[in-house]
């Protein structure tokens, strides 16, 4: 068996370097060799979400990618998601319209919407639902997710 | 719509902030369980049976040892003997040390598939799981019993060699599954069945169900060359988790401090130990930082899901809807230990309805399952299941509104329980009667194959003991520290109620979860109790807050207390307009005479409000394929007081969506040999927002006089009424009742061809 | 996870060498969705991972009106339905990878792991046996062809021999007046595996109405997906009716060999091939209309 394996990706604009062995998942590196704990671990087989994040601008379980995969690529975490001048308009959305509980799910929301949103500015609530039907909430009913995501659409329109 | 008894003028309660804990949820910054991370830490995993029932007849760890990269390995025999020793559990009571003990690392025998036997730190997660490969047990495999009405047999094979069954308050001398049989009884059963113009007697069954929180538990350890341990846990009470690890490890409780990290869900599920005695050992062991996290197979396995349960209900109804008689008998599956949680169920059982005649009996029986753990409004929903489900077969019979049928018989104040306890202030007919002036209620249903269900629901809410440590900051704004940990919002809540308390802006209050070291005891976060209870201990710490200010203020002016007015952030004088101070100079002015304005409040309020909930759900049924859509749901509930109006939502939503998965799709499916088949959230299928309409909710305020604001605690009962108004929006679609959760397509489609 | 290697290699002739070298200890990875699941949980074993996603055959999209769809293995489903001469000539085919888990299975999953992982529950199946895909196949000895319905041989196991993968479909154009759907039943509306999988194709005569040719293949109810030809008979050279939709599901009731499992009884399972047979003639019979009257 071959050892550790060197893989240089872009995290978040910034470049990254990173040893890990092959069978380390793309979530496991990030948590655990770079720290960025945002991305979470809900089910380590692709059914929930957490551990969403924007893998070569599309939406991914990191879970099921090995992190060796990630060389050359380029990949997007919550952590990234904020901006410069403040919280993005999913945040705030999200904030305003009490869109979590414990919160567990709430990073790989954010990612997965903010993915619908720049795939499809206008999604209906049908669209959202779809769209999220791969990340799973335990504590809210989905319904003011849903909501949040409406907003958020409004907020990022006036934006614009 | 909302029905108030009396109209309060609040500053900051019924309010809707943003959560102060918010940012850095959005952000991924929040710190739960697994995201700890401690120079030198090793990861742990568990070896768990692979057999539901068996004998450890040897347990060999060398090799796993020998694993470059293993630092130590772990057994039963690293915890002490907890042989006919009690665990003193606080207000959760006192229960055999040796259940908890064994649960975590099992002794003697394997009790289910997944209970944990050996378990092993290592320098990477991957090489703990390869050094289990390496630990040899040897196994005697035992016939597995799994169900409860086996379980209660003669014959059945015997989990535990020393379970007496406790009958009727007495030990009896045979070994048996039945930890226990209760009773409630009232009046003359004969005589009210025999008064009946109806009679229904049905058998109502549900599946071994998961709370389903998305984090899986996770624990950290640090020991101490000075015995001192430090542990990091999602748990939903730090108290609690000291308590019990520090009887497991047999150390005393001042040698371990609990640090609640962020918590991804809970729903009771978080309440016991698992990993965290376990961390401890090897950290111990191992002198480095140890971290056990449980991966998803684990937490369905070997965590604490609710009962599987068998309840066989008769009703005896009046033709005018008057409910003269009810016999019940509830067997609740404990799992692998004793303590099902019975006694609820039975209590909450007919709760909503004042009934003269009854007899309820209750069995907490084990199985070779895991061993259950609390699941938000524990034992009520599988009993209401069946009492609302019957109800409506009997407004069928009669020809009945569902509505009118149940505010025929509405319990209120002065009714007595079935543990002969009076009600106190409770809102059941005022909530019912939102139900039915609900546009929902009096909207039509039309279309084929679609079905109207309603159905209530009654949980008694807890008080038990909170503390918080309320602190004034130079700046005028103030740190609470709470001893509730928050899994849902609640540090928001509680603050909200201090700052009302004392009269400043919610902003304004700097809430946070704090360890054991750092507040007084505070019972776990559960029964529905934090913003109730902690929510208490904050008004009255801002009430001290308040008056310690006053005090201060009329000293620096040198009058009588009772001249110094607080209101909108300024103190002022009475008898002068001139004189005027802000609280945030007044706050200055303390700090530069180091005046210390603080409050740390622990009690213990006796008055929770028990709280009822009537729900409505449209449901549309294909014929061909069973498959049920819920076009419409909305949850009627009374809350006493809303604190925060969309956490309240919220915590109804959720409850509700953890009904209708129940209801429709959960459960535990095991072969013969006692093996869980969907152990995934693949096939353990709970709902996505695909399968979820918007939950509408109309909040009913009926204060509880135990509580200054009113509150009534409201996470667990919205997951009790929705069983039943699914169950009877199917009957109601479909012409057919299905009496075993779930009600899933194939049962469905077969109760159909079953009625043709 | 147990321990094993990585390669990535960007021609098929490096991965047929490597694969040649390790023989059974190395497995293709295509999206990773169920192989990366099944190393985790110990269903499968191996030394060697060879990534194929750098190896432009497998991922090529290449449609001619005459030579049909050349559709590489490892393209993933949202690159299937997101693609406008794809999504407008095989919409049968859309169906399938539109249902394959959601939104982030799709943005891995490819049609060529689906098969390759051959699964009797496999969505894409029975949608590219109705659509009479072949698979194109390389390996030491060179490149060879096999049609989709001998691909799968036994649940988890396909017709690949040591040292070959899997490098594209070849899918015909469809012929005139050609429908096909793909229905299958879940207990949620997302994310399940499939109970029953249902795909169905047709092409009509001129008259609209006379099928000239169908094809009816089931998943999840036996150990392969099946081809039922008993259903195809039935339906061959008759006037499309609710009589002949009838009979052609309850052959296909009849092919099902179902079992009983956690997803479902055999029973029921062979209730649903009813439902779901009918009700996927039905829309394919739509579609094929309405590609007609679209020319």
């Amino acid at each position: 068996m071959t050892g550790k394996v060197r893989v240089s990706a872009t995290i978040n604009g910034e470049p990254a370097d990173f040893l890990c062995e092959p069978r380390q998942s793309l979530l496991e590196v990030l948590r655990d060799e770079l720290k960025m704990t945002g991305t979470k671990e809900g089910c380590n087989n692709g059914n929930c979400g957490a551990c969403n994040v924007v893998f070569n601008g599309l939406l991914v379980n990191s879970c099921i990618v090995l992190a060796v995969e990630a060389d050359g690529a380029t990949v997007e975490t919550i952590e990234g998601v904020m901006r410069p001048e403040g919280l993005h308009p999913l945040q705030t959305a999200f904030l305003e319209n009490a869109a979590l509980q414990c919160g567990i799910c709430t990073p790989g929301f954010i990612v997965s919407a903010k993915a619908l949103l720049e795939h499809k500015p206008k999604a209906t609530e049908a669209e959202i639902r779809h769209w999220c039907a791969g990340n799973l909430c335990r504590c809210t009913g989905y319904d003011k997710i849903v909501r949040a995501i409406l907003d958020a659409e409004t907020r990022l329109e006036e934006a614009r | 719509m909302s029905t108030t008894e009396t109209k309060q003028q609040y500053k900051v309660i019924g309010t809707r902030p943003v959560r102060h804990d918010g940012v850095d949820k959005v952000t991924g910054r929040a710190v739960y369980g697994a995201d700890v991370q401690l120079p030198g830490m090793l990861y742990g995993k568990v070896l768990r049976s692979p057999h539901a029932h068996a004998r450890i007849k040897s347990i060999r760890t060398d090799k796993a040892l020998a694993l470059e990269g293993v630092k130590a390995v772990v057994t039963a025999a690293d915890l002490p003997d907890s042989a006919g020793r009690s665990a003193n559990l606080g207000e959760l009571g006192e229960v055999p040390l040796q259940h908890i003990s064994h649960n975590v690392l099992a002794s003697g025998k394997v009790l289910y598939q997944g209970h944990a036997v050996a378990a092993v730190a290592a320098t990477s997660a991957h090489l703990a799981e390869e050094a289990l490969d390496l630990i040899e047990v040897e196994y005697e495999v035992l016939a597995p019993v799994l169900e409860v009405l086996q379980a209660m047999q003669e014959n059945a094979p015997l989990l535990h060699e020393d379970l007496f069954t406790m009958e009727l308050g007495q030990k009896s001398n045979r070994p048996s599954n039945i930890a226990s049989h209760q009773t409630f009884q009232r009046g003359d059963l004969k005589a009210g069945f025999a008064a009946a113009d109806h009679i229904l007697e049905r058998e109502y069954r549900s599946a071994t169900v998961h709370q389903g929180y998305i984090e899986p538990h996770a624990a950290t350890a640090v020991w101490n060359a000075d015995g001192h341990f430090t542990l990091w846990c999602t748990t939903q009470g730090a108290f609690s988790m000291r308590t019990c690890v520090h009887q497991v490890l047999g150390i005393p409780v001042s040698k371990l401090k609990v640090i609640p990290t962020e918590i991804g869900g809970g729903f009771g599920g978080k309440i016991p130990a698992y990993g965290e005695p376990v961390a401890a050992l090897l950290a111990r062991k191992t002198r480095r930082p140890v971290k056990v996290v449980m991966d998803r197979t684990e937490v369905f396995l070997a965590t604490g899901p609710t009962s599987g349960s068998y309840v066989k209900l008769k009703m005896g109804v009046k033709r005018d809807g008057r409910i003269v008689a009810a016999e019940a008998m509830l067997a609740y599956e404990g799992g692998a230990f004793p303590g099902a949680i019975v006694g609820a169920g039975g209590l909450c059982l007919l709760a909503p309805y004042n009934i003269e005649n009854f007899v309820i009996d209750m069995y907490d029986v084990v199985v070779n399952k895991p061993k259950t753990a609390a699941y938000r409004a524990p034992g009520a929903p599988n009993s209401e299941h069946a009492t609302e489900a019957m109800i409506d077969e009997f407004c069928d019979l009669l020809k009945m509104d569902p509505l009118e049928f149940r505010l025929k018989n509405a319990a209120k104040e002065g009714d007595v329980q079935a543990n002969d306890v009076r009600y106190p202030r409770i809102g059941c007919i005022e909530t019912l009667e939102a139900a039915r002036a609900s546009e929902h209620y009096r909207s039509k249903l039309t279309g084929p194959n679609r079905g109207r269900g309603v159905a209530a629901g009654y949980w008694m809410n807890a008080g038990l003991t909170s503390s918080v440590v309320a602190r004034l900051n130079s700046d005028g704004t103030v740190t609470l520290a709470e001893g509730s940990t928050d899994i849902g919002g609640t540090r928001t809540s509680v603050a909200m109620q201090l700052a009302e308390s004392l009269g400043i802006r919610a902003e304004d209050v700097i809430p946070s979860v704090v360890d054991t070291d750092s507040v007084g005891y505070t019972e776990v976060t559960g029964g529905s109790r934090v913003t109730y209870a902690t929510g208490y201990a904050a008004y009255e710490a801002g009430q001290a807050l308040r008056s310690q200010l006053i005090e201060q203020a009329s000293k620096l002016w040198k009058v009588e207390t009772e001249r110094v007015l607080f209101e909108d952030g300024i103190f002022c004088d009475r008898e002068d307009a001139a004189r005027k101070i802000s609280l945030p100079e007044l706050a200055e002015t303390l700090a530069h005479r180091s005046v210390d304005i603080r409050a740390c409040i622990t009690l213990t309020p006796q008055k929770a409000g028990g709280a009822f909930g009537v729900h409505i759900a449209d449901v549309e049924v294909d014929p061909e394929t069973g498959k049920v859509t819920v076009l419409r749901y909305t949850a009627v509930q009374d809350v006493g007081k809303a604190i925060h109006p969309s956490y309240v939502e919220g915590q109804m939503q959720g409850g509700v969506a953890q009904g209708i998965g129940w209801a429709l799709n959960e459960e535990y499916v095991y072969n013969a040999e006692g093996r869980m088949q969907n152990a995934s959230f693949l096939d353990y299928r709970m709902p996505t927002s695909l399968d979820l309409p918007m939950i509408e909710t109309i909040i009913v305020e009926v204060p509880n006089p135990g509580h200054p604001y009113g509150v009534r605690g409201v996470g667990e009962v919205p997951i009790v009424p929705p069983l039943a108004t699914i169950a009877n929006a199917i009957a109601h679609a479909t012409g057919v009742r299905l009496y075993e959760l779930p009600m899933s397509p194939p049962r469905v489609v077969k109760a159909m061809q079953a009625k043709k | 996870m147990r321990a094993f290697d990585y390669a990535a290699p960007k021609s098929l002739k490096e991965a047929v060498a490597l694969l040649d070298q390790r023989g059974d200890r190395a497995r293709v990875l295509s999206g990773g969705t169920d192989l990366i699941v099944q190393v985790r949980e110990k269903r499968r074993d191996l030394d060697l991972m060879v990534d194929v996603k750098r190896i432009p055959e497998l991922l090529e999209i290449r449609y001619d009106a005459t030579t049909g769809l050349t559709l590489g293995a490892s393209v993933a489903c949202n690159r299937i339905y997101e693609h406008p001469v794809v999504s407008r000539t095989y919409p049968g085919l859309v169906d399938a990878a539109f249902l394959i888990g959601g939104i982030q299975i799709q943005n891995r999953a490819s049609l060529g792991g689906n098969l390759c992982n051959a699964s009797p529950a496999a969505d894409s199946i029975p949608a590219l046996i109705v659509h009479r895909a072949v698979c194109v196949i390389a390996g030491p000895k060179g490149q060879r062809e096999l049609p989709v319905e001998q691909f799968c041989v036994a649940p988890g196991r396909n017709a690949l021999q040591t040292a070959e993968l899997l490098v594209s479909f070849r899918i015909p154009s469809p012929p005139p007046r050609f429908g096909a759907n793909y229905l299958r039943f879940i207990p949620r509306n997302e994310m399940d595996i499939a109970v029953v999988g249902c795909g169905v194709s047709l092409s009509l005569e001129d008259d609209l109405k006379t099928v000239a040719a169908a094809r009816v293949s089931l998943g999840a109810v036996a150990p392969t997906p099946l081809l039922v030809a008993e259903a195809a008979a039935v339906l061959s050279s008759q006037p499309f009716s609710p009589e002949i939709v009838d009979k052609a599901a309850a052959a296909a009731q009849a092919a099902a060999r179902p079992i009983s499992d956690m997803r479902g009884t055999a029973e029921y399972r062979r209730h649903l091939v009813g439902v779901l047979t009918r009700r996927a003639l039905l829309k394919a019979f739509e579609r094929a209309q309405e590609v007609s009257h679209d020319r």
